[in-house]
């Protein structure tokens, strides 16, 4: 997939380099079958959506979106919503058909809202499952989910309630008969739904429907904080998208409520919302002990998840260097898990802040060393000290052997920089062609690509993961706007844009990496049988 | 072109969004009672009697207690167990021995109970005993005619004469 400068997009296998350190950290992800099955539902939805409009990578987004939509139409229906037990169920149906053409519309939105809310948290659930997104530095993103479905499915389910029509009055007697078999003690809550309800009990299921969501807002503002640079709205047209289909199904099929609750003629087939009230069919066609085991049995395992996962090689987390940080905070606006605090230092300048890596949230990705300017290669000094770096793979470890391996090519080499989670670099290792893994893409400071060519390449290649399936979230976003000269530190203007490439080419995708690498080489070589390129000079430390 | 078959390609997936959205959201139906079923409930919370009578404190059993805590009457905390039984068309449909709640078991014993029944004309009978000793105490019967989806809570308030028949 050509972005900034050329190519095509593909994803990865790394095989191990001489000089390259086992990172103990480097899954091959083309060997999970998981990912590739996560990666392979992406690139389908991508024959229809652009790359960055992708659903499938606008999940959590989505789920914003959703619960923004319900929140503007469910103030709308309180604005007109009679709080009354007698009086909830008329002023529900006379708005939806006395004002139709806006009460009605409103209702039905909110309701698909809803049921697309339920749905994209569970795709959400199901996308980071596939992808092992659930331990190591993960766990707190994990765990701050896992109540967030008890949440939404007491707020939906809660929200039928309202409605007061005989589907609230099974709901809630089914909610209350399920409740009432754990052993709390005390009356049975059903109790107070066998009989009509006063308007005082039926206030506090108001209260719970907003509440509940309340609560379900705070623990996503929870949820997100282990990450940086959220979306919490999708892009435009997705958004547009959505927001037609709802409105669409709307118009076609409007919520409608059933008969008026009556405990003592009950509606035998009830039109199900099976996005929330799954539940209690399952309760009814089995026992509410078995309805139990299966919640309960499901927030245990989602809780458990972090512990049951693989154990993971020991993870390093980056380093600061505070001899060679000048505290510009680049590190820190780049880290995808906000795992960087910029804090004061005893002796430092007033004002002046450095980098303290928060262990626990550190990805180790290293995408911190590449937004460090000082891992430029460029500096004179025989060991390159970066202000920030992955101990395990340092950028003084990328340049010695980018030169050891430049200095042993017999004429100018194409220099593949990837990361080692996407298109294996073994696929396109060839006489001519070397190729340097990453922790990730976005950990390659721009200035290699002018190192490299300066120090005998002929051209660059810069592998990225596929859109969307990078591991450390902003890899391929943050390399291609380092690139195009968008953010710092940026590739700077005067090298020449014919001599490198930036591909996407995921794992699985060697052939995309094949044929930018191709790409490359033929044009690099036109330009050298028009004796147009420049002079190269060897640099020091080689 | 390529924008034209994107559009085309979203409509495609927006479509089938829009109809697994419509369709489960109100299907398929679900039949918690059966067409052909009436529902009775059998609910009430009542405090049994004490499982033991009150007694008055000898002068020599309040000696040996601390001086803040020599009551007269001694009543120990403990309640008799509800048993509860329904007959419907004089077969026995229900019988239920129901603790007291609370650690002591001093509290009010709760029943609720959920039966389906076959529609029609039904004489239904509910009795109770409250006290640990002796036969049923409490005893009501009534004849309803239940349709389809019909529903009748049999309630007991002692206050209000024990026990009520509601549909």
């Amino acid at each position: 997939m050509t972005r900034v400068n050329a190519i095509s997009a593909a994803r990865v296998s790394i095989g191990a380099m001489s000089g390259f350190r086992t990172t103990g950290v480097a899954s091959n992800a083309a060997a999970r079958p998981w990912v590739r099955i996560a990666a392979a539902i992406g690139r389908g939805l991508e024959r229809a959506f652009a790359p960055e409009h992708n659903p499938w990578h606008q999940l959590g987004a989505l789920g914003f979106y959703l619960f923004w939509i319900v929140t503007a139409t469910g103030i709308y229906l309180y604005a007109f919503f009679d709080t009354s037990a007698a009086g909830a169920y008329a002023s529900v149906e006379q708005l939806s058909s006395e004002q139709w053409y806006l009460g009605g519309i409103m209702r039905s939105l909110h309701r698909y809202a809803s049921d697309a809310f339920a749905a994209i948290m569970l795709l959400h659930i199901g996308r980071e499952l596939l992808r092992g997104h659930f331990a190591s530095f993960r766990w707190f993103s994990w765990l701050s989910g896992v109540p967030l479905i008890w949440l939404a499915y007491a707020s939906g389910i809660g929200g039928y309630w309202l409605v007061w029509d005989q589907l609230a009055l099974f709901s809630i007697t089914a909610t209350a008969e399920w409740l009432d078999w754990l052993p709390l003690g005390g009356d049975a809550i059903v109790r107070n739904f066998i009989q009509p309800i006063d308007d005082r009990f039926f206030s506090l299921l108001i209260f719970l429907h907003i509440g509940i969501p309340l609560l379900l807002l705070a623990g996503m503002w929870i949820h997100i904080q282990r990450i940086s640079h959220v979306h919490t709205l999708p892009p435009r047209s997705l958004a547009w998208g959505v927001l037609l289909t709802l409105l669409a199904l709307a118009v076609a099929a409007p919520a409608a409520s059933h008969a008026p609750a009556d405990p003592t003629l009950l509606q035998t087939g009830l039109a199900l919302d099976w996005f929330y009230l799954f539940i209690h069919p399952l309760q009814y066609e089995t026992s509410p002990g078995i309805a139990w085991s299966f919640a309960a049995g499901a927030t245990l395992l989602l809780c458990a998840m972090p512990a049951l996962a693989a154990r993971p090689a020991p993870r390093e987390h980056a380093r600061v260097d505070l001899d060679n940080c000048n505290g510009c905070a680049r590190c820190a606006d780049d880290c995808p898990y906000a795992a960087i605090a910029m804090k004061p230092r005893p002796g430092a300048r007033a004002g002046q802040r450095f980098p303290v890596v928060i262990a626990d949230a550190c990805a180790g990705c290293g995408i911190c060393a590449g937004a460090c300017p000082s891992s430029t290669p460029f500096r004179s000094t025989d060991a390159l000290l970066s202000g920030i770096d992955m101990p395990r793979r340092t950028v003084d470890d990328l340049r010695r052997e980018l030169e050891r391996a430049l200095a042993g090519e017999r004429g100018p080499a194409i220099v593949v920089f990837g990361c080692e989670r996407a298109a294996a670099l073994d696929s396109v290792r060839a006489e001519g062609v070397l190729a340097l893994p990453l922790l990730c893409i976005a950990m390659l400071p721009p200035a290699f690509v002018e190192y490299a060519l300066r120090a005998g390449a002929a051209g660059v290649v810069v592998n990225a993961c596929h859109p969307g399936e990078c591991e450390f979230r902003l890899g391929p976003q943050w390399i291609e706007r380092r690139l195009s000269g968008e953010r710092e530190p940026h590739l700077r203007t005067s090298v020449d844009p014919s001599r490198w490439a930036l591909s996407f080419a995921g794992a699985g995708e060697e052939r995309d990496l094949a044929q930018a690498v191709a790409s490359l080489r033929a044009k690099t070589s036109a330009v050298e049988a028009r004796g147009d390129r420049p002079r190269l000079r060897r640099l020091g430390n080689a | 072109m390529i924008g034209v078959l994107r559009f085309l390609a979203q409509l495609a997936l927006y479509v089938p969004l829009m109809v697994i959205l419509g369709y489960f959201s109100s299907a398929p139906r679900f039949a918690h009672l059966p067409q052909d079923r009436a529902l009775m409930r059998v609910s009430f919370s009542h405090a049994g009697e004490r499982l033991r009578e009150c007694h008055q404190r000898t002068p020599e059993e309040l000696a040996k207690l601390p001086p803040n805590m020599r009551s007269q009457l001694d009543c120990p905390r403990e309640r008799s167990p509800l048993k509860v039984e329904v007959e419907l068309d004089g077969r026995l449909l229900l019988s239920l021995d129901v603790p007291p709640s609370g650690l002591h078991h001093d509290g009010a014993a709760t029943v609720y109970r959920r039966i389906e029944l076959p529609t029609g004309r039904h004489e239904i009978a509910v009795r109770m005993r409250d006290r640990p000793h002796g036969d049923f105490n409490h005893r009501a019967t009534t004849t309803l005619d239940l349709p389809p989806g019909g529903s009748v809570l049999i309630d007991f308030d002692n206050a209000r004469g024990g026990f009520r028949f509601r549909s």
